[in-house]
């Protein structure tokens, strides 16, 4: 056996004990990693080009992407263009891109069997977390960046800076339209956090398991398909996904912020809960280990429960809060908001037939409504809506009529078709002097506020 | 001459829920040495590596890393580098990339990092641009070996680092540990290849079933009173035969018995040396040519599967599980007689199994 430390000279001191390498440089070699497939690359590139190219190959067709937000807009405005990528990216895009980027993160140290490695270069976990939900997090902020940068110029060099029609049929020009989408793009930044936290305990809990690089999509997928039910308001908000389409209440006057601050909220709060559990969860890891120990029961226990005890309480605070408990879709909503929808299109419509001028104020629109023909209660989604809208123009003694049929969407979006006169909302073009244009009135977006007004 | 101890370990007991990976494990590494960690799969060498680096913390004993205690994970002193179960390196990177990215991780400066350095030393100076997603498995250790040299370790701590190197990748990894010994610095390697054992080390340590069964200087392993088998090649095997068997304490091999090849121009006996000195003697005086005599396993293996094998068959026979486990690996492939090994578990998974039955 050698000799032991105590019979024998030291030849020098001990060396200090090893530091941990500070957050700025983990997080400096967890971007160089990030970058390094070409994967990660081809989305950046596809973020920047893509919903540009997309916007602009839109305006060479003539038909325009109408079930989509804004779609039916897109040839009249430059800022209709990015609302629709919004739209689509809140759908598909951001989850995927999340799933690609925060869903894989640590489930590729397990893949390349790097984590020893890593831990003897970094010699903190807790740092190696930081660094990598940092890098993580700016990856996905930049290609939500891409996105929007993309669909902007895409729709501004397509189209031009022209009045956006909002969801109210009030028309939203210059700054006024860029401060919005800016703003609605800004929104979604906190579902996309959430669902990055969730890419993020995915990543940790199921290691290279492909479940966990495909849970923000699948978590996303199934919020969505919650908010097409028939679910309560409180539930619906509870639900992180439910920021990716409340900016829509943006585009209303006056603006509909409840939902959308209740929806950042909730987002935020997932997000900092998942990524909490996601660290506790790797703290826990023993590295001494090749493979993940005890996965399924710490995914419960960490995850799901924790998660789900979230969910509940959001749904109560929610409900308590005067979230309420019904579909928030009431008949007295939707007739204030078609009658307003309708008056703000109208002027416009007047407007594009080289009419006199009229306000909001002199037509005094309004609007009655009906469920299954009388037949059901006046509330709820359904596609079996019929509404008839009155109006008065100065001057002229007759009350105006026109008819539409309303299909409202469990999340409070509704498409009025028109159902004639044809002269007002029965046919999609106009004749004008310039020659056709597309009828304003002829089928239109609308919103309502599925908070209790008050 | 040695001068202070590198790595002191004492009673050092390490458990994965029930299985006990390292059970009151010794180990005593002098500065400059080249130590070798040998045992059959499943003996804890990865664990104790990773008490090495620090990746883990023992669960009872003392642990002194070049002059300093060890008291809890990943705070190990500064000076230590290496790999366990492989190299850890990014396909995506070129090798270039690997080691610049972690020169930068530990805020050295690339020009001054030593990274074309690292990548001449182990011989990979001509690939250092191409992506280490192409690499075999022998240019990866060497890769693993050229990041861990960047750290001007003063305690090298590496899992079978031979695993998949060609001669000429074996040649520049040998040159690199010998030369680092050389210089001062403290060299734990774990290889189920004997004949590198044998060309680098010092000292080794044998680990079987978390035990340590012997511990120190290969010459004294070597000198350790025990038969072992030889290889005569002769051009007259018959007459060889006919003397080897009047050679008091010579056990002739029957030819073709287990584990040995059947060759006309070879016999194999089994004997202590003096009794093969005077088989040698004979040999000679009979006018029979002797072209080759060595042992037909080195002497670090013999010993090691002496050592190892009593270790191995008590759990067999006591029916435990691990045991059977070890059994059940796949045979091993020609090309690498120890390779199957290799894939086999340490104690970690196992716990891991164990806690999943």
């Amino acid at each position: 056996m050698t000799a032991t430390l105590d019979q024998t000279p030291v030849a020098d001191a001990a060396p200090a004990e090893s530091r941990p390498v500070p957050v700025s440089r983990a997080y400096r070699f967890e971007l160089v990693k990030l970058f390094s497939p070409w994967r990660v690359r081809l989305l950046v590139l596809a973020c920047f080009l893509g919903p540009g190219l997309a916007v602009v190959a839109i305006k060479q067709q003539s038909t325009l992407p109408s079930d989509t937000l804004f779609g039916r807009w897109m040839h009249a405005s430059g800022w209709s263009g990015p609302l629709v990528v919004l739209g689509f990216a809140g759908t598909w895009a951001l989850p995927l891109l999340t799933s690609l980027v925060a869903g894989d993160v640590f489930a590729a140290e397990d893949r390349l069997g790097t984590w020893r490695h890593l831990l003897v270069a970094v010699r903190s976990p807790r740092r190696i977390f930081a660094a990598k939900a940092l890098a993580a997090v700016t990856v996905i902020l930049l290609l939500v960046v891409g996105l929007a940068l993309s669909g902007i110029v895409g729709g501004l060099l397509a189209v031009g800076d022209k009045p956006l029609i909002g969801l109210d049929g009030h028309s939203l020009v210059g700054g006024d339209a860029a401060a919005k989408v800016l703003l609605a793009w800004l929104s979604v930044l906190a579902p996309t956090l959430a669902l990055a936290a969730i890419g993020l305990l995915g990543s940790v809990a199921l290691g290279r398991s492909p479940m966990g690089l495909l849970l923000p999509t699948v978590a996303a997928l199934a919020m969505q398909l919650a908010q097409m039910l028939p679910l309560p308001v409180a539930v619906r908000f509870a639900l992180p996904g439910y920021a990716f389409i409340s900016w829509n209440g943006l585009f209303t006057d006056p603006q509909q912020l409840s939902p959308l601050l209740i929806g950042i909220a909730v987002s935020l709060v997932w997000a900092v809960v998942a990524t909490a559990l996601a660290y506790l969860l790797f703290l826990r890891r023993d590295f001494t280990n090749l493979t993940v120990d005890n996965a399924g029961r710490r995914v419960l226990t960490l995850g799901v429960a924790p998660l789900a005890a979230l969910f509940a309480a959001t749904v109560g605070v929610v409900a308590i809060a005067g979230g309420g408990t019904g579909s928030g879709i009431t008949q007295e909503k939707l007739q204030n908001s078609l009658a307003v929808n309708f008056a703000h299109l109208y002027r416009l419509q007047e407007d594009e037939l080289h009419r006199p001028a009229v306000t909001e104020a002199q037509l005094a629109a309004s609007a009655a409504c009906t469920k299954a023909d009388g037949l059901s209660a006046p509330e709820g989604p359904g596609n079996d809506w019929r509404c008839v809208v009155s109006w008065h123009v100065p001057n002229v003694a007759i009350t105006g009529q026109a008819i539409y049929q309303l299909d409202v969407t469990a999340n409070g979006r509704y498409i009025a078709d028109g159902d004639g006169p044809k002269e007002v909302n029965g046919y999609f073009l106009l004749k004008t002097h310039d020659g056709d244009a597309p009828n304003p009135l002829w089928q239109f977006d609308g919103n309502v506020d599925l908070l209790p007004s008050h | 001459m040695e001068t202070t101890t590198a790595v002191r370990g004492q009673g050092i007991t390490k458990c994965f829920g029930d299985v006990v990976a390292l059970d009151r494990v010794d180990l005593d590494v002098a500065r400059g040495q080249i130590h070798g960690l040998v045992g059959p799969n499943g003996a804890g060498k990865t664990t104790l590596l990773g008490l090495l680096l620090g990746l883990a913390v023992a669960d009872e004993g003392r642990l002194e890393i070049l002059g300093r205690p060890v008291g809890r994970a990943l705070a190990a002193p500064e000076g230590i580098a290496g790999f366990v179960d492989g190299p850890g390196l990014y396909p995506a990177l070129t090798a270039k990339q690997n080691l610049t990215a972690l020169a930068r991780l530990r805020h050295r400066d690339v020009r001054t990092a030593g990274v074309e350095e690292a990548l001449d030393q182990v011989g990979l100076t001509e690939v250092a641009d191409d992506k280490v997603r192409g690499f075999s498995l022998g240019m990866r250790q060497r890769l693993g070996l050229a990041a861990a040299l960047l750290t001007k370790p003063r305690l090298l701590v590496l899992d079978e680092p031979a695993n998949g190197l060609d001669p000429a990748g074996k040649k520049h990894v040998h040159g690199v540990l010998n030369r680092l010994a050389a210089d001062g610095a403290t060299v734990v390697l774990s290889s189920h290849r004997m004949d590198d054992l044998e060309a680098l080390c010092s000292e080794v340590t044998i680990l079987s079933v978390g035990r340590v069964v012997f511990s120190g200087p290969l010459a004294k392993l070597s000198a350790e009173n025990r038969e072992l088998e030889y290889r005569v090649r002769t051009p007259d095997p018959l007459a060889a035969r006919g003397i080897a068997d009047q050679v008091p304490g010579i056990a002739v091999v029957e030819p073709g018995a287990a584990g040995t090849r059947q060759d006309p121009e070879v016999v194999v006996v089994r004997a202590l040396v003096p009794a093969l000195d005077e088989l040698v003697v004979r040999l000679v005086g009979a006018g029979i040519a002797v072209r080759e005599l060595a042992p037909v396993v080195s002497p670090l293996e013999a010993a090691f599967l002496a050592l190892t094998e009593q270790d191995q068959q008590l759990p067999a026979e006591q029916g435990q599980q691990h045991s059977a486990e070890q059994e059940q690996q796949p045979p091993a492939e020609p090309e690498q007689p120890h390779s199957a090994e290799q894939g086999q578990k340490d104690p970690a998974e196992r716990a891991k199994e164990h806690d999943a039955s």
